[in-house]
This record gives structure tokens, sequence and C-alpha cells, in this order.
């Protein structure tokens, strides 16, 4: 045979009918799993500090629960669904509406975290350094608002470009990628605030 | 079969001179998976001789009792700066670049999934490494003396803390790790992403060849042990650069959780390293046996039961910490189970080799090498893992001795296996078969004589990571004999590579398909051009091109 | 094979040294030390046998099955895909193996880490420092470091000394081969360890968890005598330092060092903690957790510059006058 062989298309099966999944969505996916490995840390060693600090403040002294926060948050997820599904029948102006939705409720979130962190550090007297408490809160909520900060900005160039009149096919991909990404983030922070906020206190 | 006879068309590429910085530019730029491939390899390559050098110098300091060569201070950072290189900056890179060269071109895919994300993981590995060797520089500022990190590989805390290592030094090991590290969980995606994604037109996954196979579960397995590695390094930095106290014993902070946190990524970590090995051998050993990996699907399930056993494993490093007797238990059970589906791979690459006509290029010496150490690699590792046995043997230099016998025994000895089976692929060239022979040879020498005494000195009681010792305790003969192994082992890596710049000058052509293979990667040319494939092939059995040579009896018809 | 070969060479005989400075594990001389070796003779026969079996198959079929010079190197060989019973058979057996080592390991285990260890227990606590040990015996109000005195067990009176096992920095580990494995001492965290040794001696031992600059000299000796003889240790420990009038000026200089910052002789000024205890200082062995055998002329050298023979440990040049020197080590002797 000869050295510089090539593999012959055999006759039943055509390259028109041979279909892998998107390598995007692979991508997200395997993205989305190590960053849930890493959040798994922080929580378990939030978890396993809980009521380790040799001083306080303690948690059942300073923690108030983010009622509005997490609203806001979780129901983030579903104006980014709207959005996304605006886009899909080629609704841009209803798409415009709600993916700003998002943005707002994700930035009010943000907002919330930090009135919360101001009040613990200059009231409170609740620092990073203070004690294990301080030490795995600031790190797990801020760990998870790092990522939030992150899915802002993303939103904000997609609303961006979106304004000045990018075409809509190229931005469908990108949308759902970033609504998979949105999604984790909220499961994320149903956790950390079952976490923190539910059993920590 | 109705057999299409495809006459290869073959673009000569543009006999053009390029200047200098041209192709600098051209490599600095690329996207292209061989190129990044190839960078990774050499990176890892020249940091392979970086860590050796440094290795040799410890052994030279331990050759004899009571040595001053180097004082303590320096031998700390030798052997941190050692190990951190060899697995950070020697094994991940060959795991990344092992499946970026190969994996496109045995699934006959065009390039990776990412391009671009694939060069940035590899600029940011590199980055993350030249930030660990600049603390050679900077770690206590640019005063002249040096001061490399010197906490060890597994750095423990908290001898890692601001309160216990001043200065900056172990801030570039964990900064330097971290960021490395991103570089091989961007290019784990990708190869997820492009073995999931890119395969060529019939290439199912049960027809996926069996090194690709092994790349995807190492990549799954990066994805999920690399992050735990990445927290507690985060945690570490928020301790020494915030004051925080996750590691700070004085405020009720656990020592024991860093052990945990890296040993969740450090034990599976050594798979990740040795895969690459499995997978080469996988391809190597049927191709100059003659036959088919016996057990495909038990070989690809071994590899995935290896992954998830793996993940359970990892307070085996831990027994001397004063566990309950119930886990101490059950990490010495889960330790022994790996024992398993590592035994089935040993058995079947085996029995490949059964019955058929085995030739004995130096690609296939070094696997056969590869089998007889590994084997003792893997026993001296289940008696690690009896707890009661490792309560002796634990941090001793048994241990020493057990992990190089792996990773030299098992992962170096692969990966030259593969660099012999694809050298002639990557470069059009082949490599001198005498100086493989005489590397062979010297490497394999050196290597057992180096690491087989130091099982001894460890049973006699020789802690490891010790600059020095005295007289008389009955380590002095068994230190001696490795250190003349290492001369040996200097011997056989110069052969190594003055064989690849001769073969790069002016080595004989290989054509593309030197040894009569069957995987896709045989099938364009040698080097590949930048598209892989001229045409995408398309394939109906697990050795394509085993169906091409063989018409009358191709292997699709036992599907 | 040479497992084996090295095994009989570990076991042949040293000669009779009331120091055991080869820390053989395979000649252990306390219980725990004793069923860890039990486990290590069986592990080495078990992966001793798999090892010459499968070994022996790969040899076999690397001889067997090379090509020869007259093959016809057209004619593959027979194609062989698998065969699912052979396969089965090398997954099972294994499995089965694998099971015996678990249930051995468990056994083994559980007898080591809960065994109630015998009555009339001295019980001692060792702290790990950044380069050396510190001994207490709360029972006997003795402080002493880097050598553990113990009494010997004998078949008649079986006694054990029970450990505690702390540390005030970083993790060290405690590991004398010859009478136990290792257990950490880890910071915020007691781990407990006993031994029972039943040959009177010296047994040499190592921090085995590295610690930092000094951890290669951070050395351990425990020493096993007769109960009485060790009673009578205690007793000589507890009292405080030696009032030698002769030595009156030299103890003055002493005491107007900073040395007593760092370290306590009782019964003087000298109350410091943050270095070995040293009212008791020449019925030691070893200056500096053995890096030095406890002569005068040793003395004298470490005391004027401990970084030449210990370099990076915590106990800085005092930069003596001649004369302090000659007076704190002269001062430094009577601490009999
Ligand atoms: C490539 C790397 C690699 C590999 C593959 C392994 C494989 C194994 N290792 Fe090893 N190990 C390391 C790298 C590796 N190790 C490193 C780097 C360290 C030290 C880290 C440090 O402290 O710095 C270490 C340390 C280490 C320890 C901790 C020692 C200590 O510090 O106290 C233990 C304890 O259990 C252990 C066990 C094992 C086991 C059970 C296997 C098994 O996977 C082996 C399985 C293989 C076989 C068993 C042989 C083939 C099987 C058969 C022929 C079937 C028949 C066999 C049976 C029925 C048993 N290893
Ligand atoms: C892939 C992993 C890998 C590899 C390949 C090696 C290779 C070698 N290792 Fe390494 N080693 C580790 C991983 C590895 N090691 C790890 C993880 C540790 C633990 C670190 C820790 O405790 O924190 C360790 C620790 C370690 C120790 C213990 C130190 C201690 O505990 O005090 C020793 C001591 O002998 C040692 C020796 C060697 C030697 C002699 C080689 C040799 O095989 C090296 C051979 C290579 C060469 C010799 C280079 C050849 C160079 C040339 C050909 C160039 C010619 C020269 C010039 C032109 C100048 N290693
Ligand atoms: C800053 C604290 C410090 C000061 C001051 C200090 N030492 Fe020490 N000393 C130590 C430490 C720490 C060790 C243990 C060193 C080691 O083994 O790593 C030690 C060990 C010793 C030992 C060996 C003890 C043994 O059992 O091994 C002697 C003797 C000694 N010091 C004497 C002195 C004298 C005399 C002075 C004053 C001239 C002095 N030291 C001042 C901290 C100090
Ligand atoms: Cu203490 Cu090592
Ligand atoms: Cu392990």
């Amino acid at each position: 045979m000869a050295a510089s062989a090539i593999v012959p298309p055999s006759p039943e099966l055509l390259e028109s009918e041979w279909k892998t999944p998107d390598r995007g969505k692979v991508g997200i996916t395997f993205l989305i799993l190590t960053e849930t490995s890493l959040f798994t840390m922080f929580v378990a060693t939030y978890l396993i500090y809980i009521g380790k600090s040799l001083t306080g403040p303690y948690p059942k002294d300073v923690l108030e629960i983010p009622i509005l926060a997490t609203i806001c948050l979780l129901s983030s997820s579903g104006t980014i669904v709207f959005a996304e599904h605006a886009l899909e029948r080629e609704e841009l102006g209803r798409f415009k509406v709600w993916w700003l939705a998002t943005l707002l409720l994700g930035l009010i979130f943000l907002a919330y975290t930090g009135i919360e962190w101001r009040h613990l550090i200059y009231v409170d007297h609740l620092t990073i350094s203070t004690n294990l408490f301080g030490t795995t809160f600031y790190s797990l909520v801020g760990l998870h608002a790092s990522h939030v900060i992150v899915g802002a900005v993303f939103l904000t160039l997609v609303l961006v470009v979106t304004l000045r009149g990018f075409p809509i096919a190229t931005q469908k991909r990108r949308v759902m990628f970033l609504s998979w990404y949105w999604h984790f983030v909220d499961a994320v922070w149903v956790v950390v605030f079952t976490v923190v906020y539910i059993i920590g206190r | 079969m109705a057999s299409i006879d495809y006459p290869l068309e073959r673009p000569e590429a543009a006999p053009r001179e390029f200047s200098f910085s041209e192709s600098l530019y051209k490599w600095v730029a690329t996207v292209d998976h061989k190129r990044l491939g190839l960078m990774y390899m050499v990176s890892a390559l020249v940091f392979l001789v970086i860590a050796g050098i440094m290795a040799s110098v410890m052994r030279l300091q331990l050759a004899v009792p009571n040595n001053h060569l180097v004082g303590p201070a320096t031998f700390n950072r030798l052997f941190t700066m050692h190990g951190t290189t060899m697995v950070f900056l020697v094994g991940m890179p060959i795991v990344a670049g092992m499946a970026n060269y190969l994996v496109p071109l045995m699934i006959g895919a065009r390039d990776m999934a990412f391009p671009r994300l694939n060069a940035f993981g590899f600029w940011i590995f590199l980055f993350g490494g030249v930030l660990l060797y600049y603390s050679y520089l900077g770690g206590s500022g640019l005063s002249g003396a040096g001061s490399a990190p010197d906490v060890g590989w597994f750095a423990y805390a908290p001898l890692t803390e601001k309160a216990f290592s001043h200065g900056a030094s172990t801030d570039f090991w964990a900064l330097g790790v971290l960021v490395s590290g991103f570089g091989s969980i961007a290019s784990a995606i990708n190869v997820i992403a492009t073995c999931v994604s890119l395969r060529c037109p019939g290439m199912t996954l049960a027809r996926m060849p069996v090194f690709v196979w092994v790349m995807l579960v190492d990549a799954w397995l990066v994805l999920v042990v690399l992050p735990p590695l990445s927290a507690a390094q985060i945690m570490l930095l928020l301790d020494r650069f915030l004051g925080a106290h996750f590691f700070d014993t004085q405020f009720g902070g656990s020592a024991v959780l860093w052990q945990h946190m890296f040993w969740i990524f450090g034990h599976p970590e050594v798979y990740i390293l040795i895969f690459p090995a499995f997978g080469t051998l996988s391809e190597v050993i049927p191709i100059f046996a003659r036959k088919p990996i016996f057990g495909r699907p038990a070989m690809v399930g071994a590899v995935v039961a290896i992954g998830f056993i793996s993940l359970g494993v990892w307070a085996h490093h831990m027994f001397a910490i004063g566990m309950t007797s119930w886990s101490n238990t059950f990490f010495a059970a889960a330790s022994m189970l790996v024992g398993v589906p590592t035994g089935i791979k040993i058995f079947n690459w085996t029995a490949t080799m059964y019955g058929g006509k085995i030739r004995f290029a130096v690609s296939m010496m070094f696997c056969c090498g590869f089998l007889l150490q590994f084997l003792v690699a893997g026993l001296t590792g289940i008696m690690l893992a009896i707890a009661p046995f490792d309560w002796q043997l634990h941090d001793s230099y048994f241990v020493v001795a057990h992990f190089h016998f792996t990773l030299i025994g098992g992962l170096v000895f692969g990966v030259f296996a593969g660099i012999y089976y694809w050298f002639p692929k990557v470069t059009g060239k082949m490599l001198s078969e005498t100086l493989g022979k005489w590397h062979f040879w010297l490497f394999c020498i050196g290597f057992n004589l180096t690491f087989i005494p130091l099982h001894f000195a460890g049973m006699l009681g020789m802690p490891r990571r010790i600059y020095t010792y005295a007289a008389g305790r009955g380590w002095e003969s068994w230190n001696t004999i490795a250190t003349i192994g290492v001369f040996f082992q200097i011997a056989g890596i110069a052969c190594f590579a003055w064989n690849v710049i001769q073969s790069v000058r002016s080595g004989k052509a290989a054509g593309d398909d030197p040894w009569d293979a069957w995987t896709l990667e045989w099938a364009t040319t040698s080097p590949p051009p930048e598209y892989n494939f001229e045409k995408l092939p398309v394939v109906r059995s697990s050795r394509p091109l085993w169906d091409l040579k063989h018409p009358q009896d191709p292997d699709w018809k036992y599907d | 094979m040479l497992a084996l070969a090295a095994l009989a060479w570990l076991q042949s005989p040293t000669p009779a040294l009331t120091e055991h400075r080869i820390a053989n594990i395979f000649k252990p001389l306390a219980s725990p030390a004793e069923s860890e070796y039990q486990i290590a003779l069986f592990s080495f026969v078990i992966t001793g046998a798999i090892f010459v079996a499968v070994a022996g198959l790969i040899i076999y079929t690397m001889v067997r099955f090379r090509r020869r010079r007259d093959d016809d190197t057209r004619q593959e060989p027979p194609q062989v895909y698998g065969s699912n019973q052979i396969e089965a058979a090398w997954t099972v057996i294994p499995i089965l193996i694998v099971f015996v080592l678990i249930g051995v390991t468990a056994r083994v285990v559980a007898s080591v880490e809960n065994a109630s260890p015998p009555a009339s227990t001295v019980k001692l606590t060792l702290i790990g420092h950044q380069w050396w040990w510190e001994v207490q015996y709360p029972d006997f109000g003795v402080v002493t470091a880097n050598e553990i005195h113990v009494p010997v067990s004998r078949d008649g009176a079986h006694t054990a000394t029970y450990l505690q096992l702390e540390s005030v920095d970083v993790i060290h580990s405690f590991w004398v081969p010859q009478l136990s494995g290792k257990t950490d001492l880890i910071p915020n965290r007691d781990n407990f360890l006993w031994i029972d040794p039943r040959e009177p001696g010296v047994y040499l031992g190592n921090c085995a968890e590295y610690c930092g600059t000094q951890h290669a000299n951070m050395l351990l000796r425990v020493i096993a005598e007769e109960r009485s003889d060790f009673e009578r240790w205690a007793a000589e420990q507890r009292r405080p330092a030696e009032q030698d009038g002769q030595i009156g000026e030299a103890r003055a200089t002493f005491e107007s060092l900073s040395c007593v910052n760092c370290h306590t002789v009782k019964g003087t000024a000298a109350a410091g903690k943050f270095g070995p205890d040293l009212t008791h200082l020449m019925s030691r062995q070893t200056l500096g957790a053995g890096v030095l055998a406890n002569t005068g002329a040793n003395l004298r050298a470490w005391v004027n510059d401990p970084q030449q023979s210990k370099p990076g440990c915590f106990m800085p040049s005092m930069k003596l006058t001649d004369r302090e020197l000659d007076q704190v080590v002269a001062y430094l002797q009577t601490l009999k």
C-alpha cells in the first residue's frame, strides 16, 4: 500500500449525515463543571469553619438575610430566558428590554452586596482578617460576587453591541452561552445563600 | 468493499525561506494546534533538563554523609523547585502538548475546537512557569541572594503562612502554579470539545483511538481536580496578602484542610501525569507487535475507572495525620482498588504483545521498560496503600523511590516511547535507532541504579527532604550508588538531545507512514500540512489505515 | 527476587549496640512497629508473588514473540481483538487479592489504633518546635528536650509510654522506626501514640515531616531504660539547677545575657520558653536536636555560634566576648 494513504469515504456514510455536538456548548458545559469544582471547595471550607471562630462578631449577630437581593438575582434568571426567547423570535425590541432588565437586576444584587459589606466592615468591624467567619464569608460571597461582576460585564458588552446594531445571527449563540453562565451563577447563589445565611446562622 | 483510490494531491509548500523575525512571528502568533503542541513539548523538555540539573545537584549533595556542597536553604529550594517544575512545568505541558499535537490528527480534525483559547493556554502556562522561576530574583527583592520557594512541592500549611515563610518566595510558588493551572484548564476544555465535536465522519466514540480516549479522560480529570488546588492557592494568597486565616492555626484555622484540598488535587494529578504514557503505550505496542490492542473496551473502561476511583483515594498521603481507623481503612481500600484497572491495562498490553511479532524499535524498548518498571512502581504503591506499612514508609526515601518509579519509569519512559514513535510524523525525519538504543540503555540502567537503592535507604529510616545526614546510619552506600546512577541518566539524556539535533539537521527522511501504522495521523504527510488533511477522512473502524491496507480483511467487519 | 534478597540483607544481624543507629523498620523492638513489620512482610510476600508472576509473563512474551530474522515481514500475525474470559479472569483475581489485602489492613489498622496501651503507662507530651522537641512529663513535673526517656517494657511487667503530640508552629512528625511508625505533630490538633520498647537502648528517630530550613537536623532519641533507672532519671530531672557557690560569677554572667529570654533554667532568673529547657543540659547526649554530641568543645562552639553547626536555626549567634563565653560555658557545664 502506498505510504501516502488516505481513507476512502465509505458509501453508506456521508459527511453530511455526520452530526457531532456543538463545540461551544461542550466548552461552556465543561467550563461550568470546573467552576462547580472551584465553588465546591469554598463552600466545603465554609461549612467546615462554621462555628470555629475564636472571637466575634459571629454570623448570628451581624448577618441579615438578603431577601431582596436574592429575589432580584433569581428573577434575573427568568428575564434572561425571556430575552433569549425574544431573540429567538427576532423581536429585537423586547430582547433589549429583557436584557436590560437582567443587567439591572444583577447590578441591584451587586449593589446590595456592596452595602452589606460596607455595613459589616464599618459598623460591625468584621473584615477578612477578623476571624474565621470573616475569612470564609468574604471569600465565598466575594468569589460569587466576582462571577456576577464578570457576568454583568459580558451582559453589558452584548447590550452595547446590540444597540449598535450587530447582526442578530451572531448574537444568538453568545446570548445562549451567557444565559447558561448566568443560570449557573444563580444556582451557585442558591447554594451560597443556604450555606451562609441559613446553615451558617 | 468499494475501495475508491484517492490520489493524494499535495500542493507543495512554497519553497520560500523565512527570515528569522518572520518565523519567530509565525511561532509566537500561531494558533495552529501542531505548533502549540510542539511548543508545549519543547518547553517541557527544557524544564526537564533544568529540573534534572537541580536533581543532579541534590544527588551530589546526598552522595556522602555530612556533605557541605549546598547549604540547607539552597537544598530546600532545590527539591521544591525540582518537584514543582517536574509536576507542573514538565508533566502538565506534556499532557497538553501530546493532546494538542495528536488528538486532532488522530480523530481526523483540522484543528482544536478553540484555537485561540489554545494559544492563550500555552502562553499563560509559560507565563506561570516564568513567574515561578522569577522567584530566584524576586523572592526577596533583587538583593542578590536568590530565594526560590522552599516549602516543598505540596507546600503544607502552616509552613507557608506569613509567620513561617517571610518574603515573597511562597507567593511566587502559589501565583506561578495558579496561573499555569489556568493554562491547563484552557487546554483541557479544548481537548474535550475537540474530542466530542470535531471527530471526522464515522469516528464514533467506540472507534476513537485509545490514546484519544485517555486524553479525554485526562482532560476531564484536569477540569475536576485542578480547581481544588486553585482554591487552596487562592486561600493561601488571601492569607498571605489580606491576613485571612484559612490555614492560620493560631486563629483556629486548620492545618489539615490544606492537605485535604491539595491531595484531592494531588492524587488524581499523578494519574493526569501518567495518562499520556498510558495512551502512548496503547498506540505504540499494537504497531510494533502487529496486533490490534487487546480488549479495547476494557482498556477504555479501565481508564475511565481509574479516572473515577482516583478521586476517592487522596488521604492515602495523609495516613500519618492521625485519622480515625475508619478513614484509614477506607482510603487504604480505595487506593488498592485502583490497582485493579491499572492491572487490567498492564495485562492487556501484555496480551497485545502475546502472539504478535514484536519489533524492538527504540520506541518499543521504552514501552517494555515502562511495563516492567511501572509494575514495580505500582506494587510499591500497593505497599504504601497498606496504611500500617505506610506509617513506617511515609515521607521516607521509599516514597521518593516509589514515585520516581512511576514518574520516570512510567511517565518519562512512556513519553520517550512516544517521542521516538511520533518524531518522524512531526519532523519528517527519522531518529537514529543506534543513538536511541544508547539512550535507552544508559537511561534505563542509570534510572534503576538511582532509584532501586533509595527504597532500601527508606526502609532503613531515611526521611526525605533532608539536606544532609550523619554517617553510620546505614544510608551512605545506598545514596552513593544512587548518585552514580545519575551520571548514566545524564549520559542517556545527552544521547537523546544529540539524536534530536542530528536528526532535525540531517536525519533520514521518514516518509508518511514509516511504522506501517493504523491510525489517522499516519494518513497525512510528515510533517502534516497546516490544515492536517486535504480532505476530511471518513472512517469505519478503529484502525482506518488497516482497513485500507487490508481491503480483503478490514477491521470494520468485526465491529 | 531483588526484594527478597534485600530483605535477607536487611534482616542480617547488626553489631550489638545499645545505640540503635540503624533504624531498620525490619527490626522492630516495640508493639506498634512489630505489627507494622508483620503486615510489611505479608505485603512483601503478596506483591513479590505478583511481581514474579506478572514480570515473568511480560518477559516471556517479549522473548517468545520477538520478531525473528527469518520472519516474513509482510505476513501479519493473527489479529486477536480480545477475550472476555481471559479479561474477566484478570479482573476478578486482582479484586480477590485486593480484598484480602483490605481485610488484613483493616485488622491491623484497628489493632494498632484502637489497642488500649497496657496499664501503668508513663504519659508525656511531645511538642514540636522548629527545629527541636520539647518533652514534658506532667506527672513527674519534668521538662526536657530532644531526648525522651521511657521505661522498657518487660514480659512480666508490660508497660508503655503514652505520647500526646502537639506543635507550636508548623507540622512535624514523630518517627522512631524501630518503635513505631509516624504520627504527625500538628498545631491546633492533638494526636496520640504509644510505644513500649522491649530492649534497653537508645533508639534514633527523625522529624519526618518537612518543617523548614533545619528539618534535616531535627533528630530525636528515645532512651529506653529499666523502670528503676527511669524513675531515678525523672527524680534527678525534677530538681532545680545545682547552686554551685564556686560558679556564682559565671552564673551571674549567664543571667545577665539575653539567654534568659529564650531558655529556662529552673531555680534561676532564666525562664524563657522559646528555646529548650537547659536545667539539666549536661544530662543530655546531644546538642541542637542531635547535630552535635554534647561535649565541652561542642558546647562552646554551639554557644559561640549555633549558626555554624545548624545554619538557619532560631538561636542567633550571641556574639559573646571570649570571657563571657568561657563563663557561660562553665556555668552550663554545671547543669548536670
Ligand atoms: C504517575 C504517578 C503515580 C502513579 C501512577 C501512582 C500510583 C499509585 N500510588 Fe503513588 N505517588 C506518586 C505518584 C504516583 N503514584 C507520587 C508523586 C507520590 C508522592 C507525593 C509526595 O509525597 O511528594 C505518591 C505517593 C503515594 C502514596 C503516599 C505515600 C506517602 O507519602 O506516605 C501512596 C499510598 O497509598 C501511593 C499509592 C499508590 C498506588 C496504590 C498506586 C496505584 O495506582 C498503583 C497501581 C498499579 C499496580 C498495583 C501494578 C499493576 C497491577 C497489577 C499487576 C494487578 C495485580 C495487582 C494487585 C492485585 C495489587 N502513592
Ligand atoms: C516527572 C517528575 C520527576 C522526574 C522526571 C524526576 C527526576 C529525578 N529526580 Fe525527582 N522529584 C519529583 C519528581 C520528578 N523527579 C518530585 C515531585 C519530588 C518531590 C519534591 C518535594 O519533595 O517537594 C522529587 C524529589 C526528588 C528527590 C528527593 C529530594 C528530597 O526529598 O530531599 C530526589 C533525590 O534524589 C530526586 C532525584 C531525581 C533525579 C536524580 C531525577 C533524574 O531522573 C533526573 C534526570 C534528568 C537529568 C539528569 C537532566 C539531564 C540533563 C542534561 C542531559 C543536560 C546536561 C547538562 C548540562 C549541559 C549542564 N527527586
Ligand atoms: C532568640 C532566642 C535564643 C537566645 C537569645 C538564646 N538561645 Fe539558645 N536556643 C534557642 C533555640 C531556638 C534553640 C534550639 C535550636 C535548635 O535545636 O534548633 C537553642 C538551643 C540552645 C542550646 C542547645 C540545647 C539542647 O538541648 O540542644 C544551648 C546549650 C543554648 N541554646 C544555650 C544558649 C545560651 C548560652 C544563650 C545565651 C548566650 C542562648 N542559648 C541564647 C534560642 C535562643
Ligand atoms: Cu520538624 Cu521536620
Ligand atoms: Cu496518591
